[in-house]
C-alpha cells in the first residue's frame, strides 16, 4: 500500500467538478483508492461519497492506494491533487 | 377566456401558445413490481437517456453562456455515474420490490438530504443538483421528459418562477413572453425580458395545474394582464396591437445610426442606464451614444464578501473596452439600508432613504471606497471611463473625495500600475446639492441629475407608497425649476450636465430639456430610440421656457 498527504488549496475545497474528474481518473486503475479526512473515508471512485467528506480549503486529506498498479495509481493521484485541488 | 393581472417588468404585447414550465417536483407513486431485473434495466435505460440529454444541454450551454456556466451539466453527468447512488436505487428495487420511479425519487431525496444537512454552504447547495438529476431520471422513466422547454414554434413561457439553469436551456428565439407566479422586478425573469425585449409579467396569481401547454394566451405588458383562451374579439384586437407595436419597432430600427438632433439643428446626447456587464450588449443593440449611468452595485450584491480590486478592475475594464471609446459613466457604490448586503453589516434603519448610504458609507468606511477607486482608475486606462459620486449634499464631501482621489493616485503611481484619473462628476439628487450647485460646479467635471431621489426628497413623497399617488406630480414646478437651476449653474462654470433619472425618458419633457440646454439624457436601453425619435420631431420655434 502507498499513501500520501495533501493540503487542499482550492478555495471551495473538494467541490463537485474536481470530485467528478477525480472519480473518472481513479476508475482507470485496478487499485483501490481511498481518501480520508478526520476518520471519515471515501472511495475515490465515488463522487458523492467524496463530496460527502466536505473537505474545505486548508484541510489535509490522506490518500491511500493499494493494489496491483498502486505505484502508477499513486503517482497519478498525487499529480491530480497538485494540479486540480 | 380567463384574465389575470400581474406586475409588468417589461412592456410589450404578444400572443401565442403557452408552454407551462412545471416545478420539477412530480408526483411519484409507489407500485409493487414482480420482476426486479426488468425494473433495473428500466433504470439503466433512463440513466443512459439522461446522460445524452445532459450532454446536449452541456454543448448548448457552452455555445451560449460559456464553459464555466456549462460545467454544471457536466457535474450532473458525473453524479449520474456515481456508484453509490445507482447501487442504492438498484438495491431498493431488489429488496423492496418497488418500481424504478419510486426507487429513484426516494434515493434522490435521501442523497439530497445528506447534502442539505452538511455544514458547508457549497455542499448544501448541491442538494438541489441531486434533486435535479433524480427528477430527470423519474421523468425519463415516466416518459414525462419534456419538462425542458423545447419547441418548434415560439411560445409564451408560464412558470412558477424561472431559475438561471432553466433559462439557459431555453432557445431564446422561441420565447414570446414570460409569465410567472413569483419573482421580483430584479429577478432573473425580469432581467432576461429586458435583455430580450419581450413582455414579461410577474406576480400573476395563477393555478399552474389549471394551465396547460398548448393553451392559447395573450400577454399584454401595457395593461399588465394575461388572457388565457382569448375569444375571437380579444384575439383580433391583440393581433392589431401587436402589428402596431412591430411597426413602431421597425420605425425605431430605422433611427439607428442617426443623430439626436432637432429639426432646427439642436443636439443632445442620449446615453443608457445599466446595472450589469451583460447589459452592455443591450446598450449597443439600441445604439446608445454611451453609458450615462452604470450602477456598480451589481459587483457587491448577491455575494458574501467584498469584491476584490482585481474583480472590479476586470469588470470595469471589460465594459470600457466593449464600449470602444464611447463614454461610460460609472457611479460609485450606492448601497444603503434599502439595498441590504449582509457583509456590509449596515443594520436596520427607520428611514433608509435618508440614512447611511452611498457616499456616506464610502467616506466613513474608506477602505471600501479606495478599493473601488483603484479599480476604476486602473480601468480608465483602457477606455473612456468617467466616475460619478452619488448622494452629495456638500462642498466638504466633494473636497473629501478629492483628497482620497489624490491619495489613491499616489498609491497607484507608487505601485507602478497603469492608470488614468478620469473625468469626475457628481449626482445632483438632493435639494441641498441643487441650491449650492453654483459652488459644486467649480469642483467637478460634470453633473448628472438623479430625478428619482431628487423628486422624492423635494416633494417629501415616498414613491413606494401607493396612497401618495394622488399627491405625486413628476412635473411639479419645484422639480422643473431645480433642474433649470442646475443646468444654468453647470453651464456658467463651463461644465456639462445630464439627467439620469426616470424623468430623462419622459417624452413630454424632451423638448423642454433640449430648450434649457441639458447636454445629455440617460435612459433605459429600450428607451434610447424612442427618445431619439422625440428629439428628431422637435422644432424649437420660440425661446420661452415653460415650467
Amino acid at each position: 500500500m502507498k499513501e500520501f498527504r495533501y493540503t487542499i488549496k482550492d478555495a471551495v475545497g473538494i467541490h463537485a467538478r474536481p470530485a467528478g474528474v477525480l472519480a473518472k481518473e481513479a476508475k482507470k486503475y485496478e487499485s483501490k483508492i481511498t481518501i480520508s479526512r478526520d476518520g471519515k473515508t471515501a472511495e475515490a471512485t465515488k463522487l458523492m461519497a467524496v463530496m460527502g467528506l466536505a473537505v474545505k480549503c486548508g484541510q489535509e486529506v490522506c490518500v491511500q492506494v493499494s493494489g496491483a498498479d498502486e505505484e502508477q495509481a499513486c503517482g497519478a493521484m498525487k499529480k491530480f491533487f497538485e494540479e486540480n485541488l | 377566456m380567463k384574465r389575470y393581472s400581474g406586475k409588468t417588468v417589461y412592456k410589450g404585447i404578444q400572443m401565442g401558445p403557452v408552454f407551462v414550465l412545471k416545478g420539477k417536483e412530480s408526483q411519484v407513486k409507489r407500485v409493487r413490481i414482480e420482476d426486479a431485473q426488468a425494473e433495473i434495466e428500466r433504470v439503466e435505460h433512463a440513466v443512459r437517456k439522461a446522460q445524452e440529454q445532459l450532454q446536449r444541454l452541456y454543448d448548448k450551454a457552452v455555445k451560449e453562456v460559456g464553459e464555466a456556466s456549462a460545467a454544471i451539466f457536466e457535474v450532473h453527468q458525473m453524479m449520474l455515474e456515481d456508484e453509490d447512488y445507482l447501487e442504492a436505487i438498484h438495491n431498493m428495487i431488489r429488496t423492496e420490490m418497488v418500481n424504478a420511479e419510486y426507487a429513484a425519487a426516494v434515493t434522490g431525496d435521501n442523497f439530497s438530504e445528506m447534502f442539505a444537512n452538511m455544514d458547508d454552504e457549497y455542499m448544501k447547495a448541491r442538494a438541489a443538483d441531486i434533486k435535479d438529476i433524480s427528477t430527470r431520471l423519474v421523468n425519463n422513466l415516466t416518459g414525462n421528459e419534456d419538462t425542458d422547454f423545447e419547441s418548434k414554434e415560439p411560445m409564451i413561457i408560464v412558470a412558477d418562477d424561472l431559475t438561471p439553469s432553466e433559462t439557459v436551456q431555453m432557445d431564446k428565439e422561441k420565447i414570446l413572453a414570460f409569465v410567472t407566479v413569483h419573482g421580483s422586478a430584479n429577478s432573473h425573469t425580469a432581467i432576461l425580458a429586458r435583455m430580450m425585449n419581450i413582455p414579461a409579467l410577474i406576480g400573476v396569481p395563477l393555478d399552474l395545474d389549471a394551465i396547460h401547454t398548448g393553451m392559447y394566451a395573450v400577454v399584454d405588458g401595457f395593461q399588465g394582464e394575461v388572457i388565457f383562451e382569448p375569444d375571437e374579439e380579444t384575439r383580433a384586437d391583440a393581433k392589431e396591437r401587436i402589428e402596431q407595436e412591430q411597426e413602431k419597432l421597425r420605425l425605431l430600427e430605422e433611427l439607428k445610426g442617426k443623430e439626436n438632433v432637432t429639426l432646427d439643428g439642436r443636439k443632445i446626447q442620449i446615453y443608457a442606464n445599466i446595472g450589469s456587464v451583460s447589459d452592455v450588449a443591450y446598450v449597443l443593440e439600441n445604439d446608445a451614444g454611451g453609458i450615462g449611468l452604470f450602477r456598480s452595485e451589481f459587483l457587491y450584491l448577491g455575494r458574501d464578501q467584498f469584491p476584490t480590486e482585481e474583480e472590479q478592475f476586470q469588470a470595469y475594464k471589460q465594459v470600457a473596452q466593449m464600449m470602444a471609446g464611447k463614454k461610460v459613466i460609472i457611479r460609485t457604490l450606492d448601497i444603503g439600508a434599502d439595498k441590504q448586503v449582509d457583509y456590509f453589516n449596515l443594520g436596520r434603519e427607520d428611514n433608509p432613504a435618508m440614512g447611511y448610504r452611498a457616499i456616506r458609507i464610502c467616506l466613513t468606511q474608506q477602505d471600501i471606497f479606495r478599493t473601488q477607486l483603484r479599480a476604476l482608475f486602473r480601468a480608465a486606462f483602457y477606455g473612456n471611463l468617467s466616475v460619478m459620486y452619488p448622494m452629495i449634499i456638500s462642498v466638504e464631501e466633494v473636497k473629501a473625495i478629492a483628497a482620497i482621489v489624490e491619495q489613491v493616485k499616489a498609491e497607484l503611481e507608487q505601485d507602478g500600475l497603469p492608470y488614468r484619473i478620469p473625468e469626475q462628476g457628481i449626482m445632483i439628487e438632493t435639494p441641498a446639492a441643487v441650491l449650492i450647485s453654483d459652488e459644486l460646479a467649480k469642483l467637478v467635471d460634470f453633473f448628472s441629475i438623479g430625478t428619482n431621489d431628487l423628486t422624492q426628497y423635494t416633494l417629501a413623497i415616498d414613491r413606494q407608497n401607493e396612497k401618495l399617488d394622488a399627491f405625486y406630480n413628476p412635473h411639479h414646478k419645484a422639480i422643473l425649476r431645480m433642474i433649470q437651476m442646475v443646468v444654468e449653474n453647470a453651464h456658467k462654470a463651463g461644465k456639462w450636465v445630464g439627467i439620469c433619472g426616470e424623468l430623462g425618458a419622459d417624452r413630454e419633457l424632451t423638448e423642454w430639456f433640449v430648450r434649457i440646454g441639458v447636454d445629455e439624457l440617460s435612459v433605459a436601453p429600450s428607451m434610447v430610440l424612442k427618445v431619439r425619435k422625440a428629439v428628431r420631431e422637435i422644432r424649437i420655434s420660440d425661446g420661452s421656457i415653460s415650467g
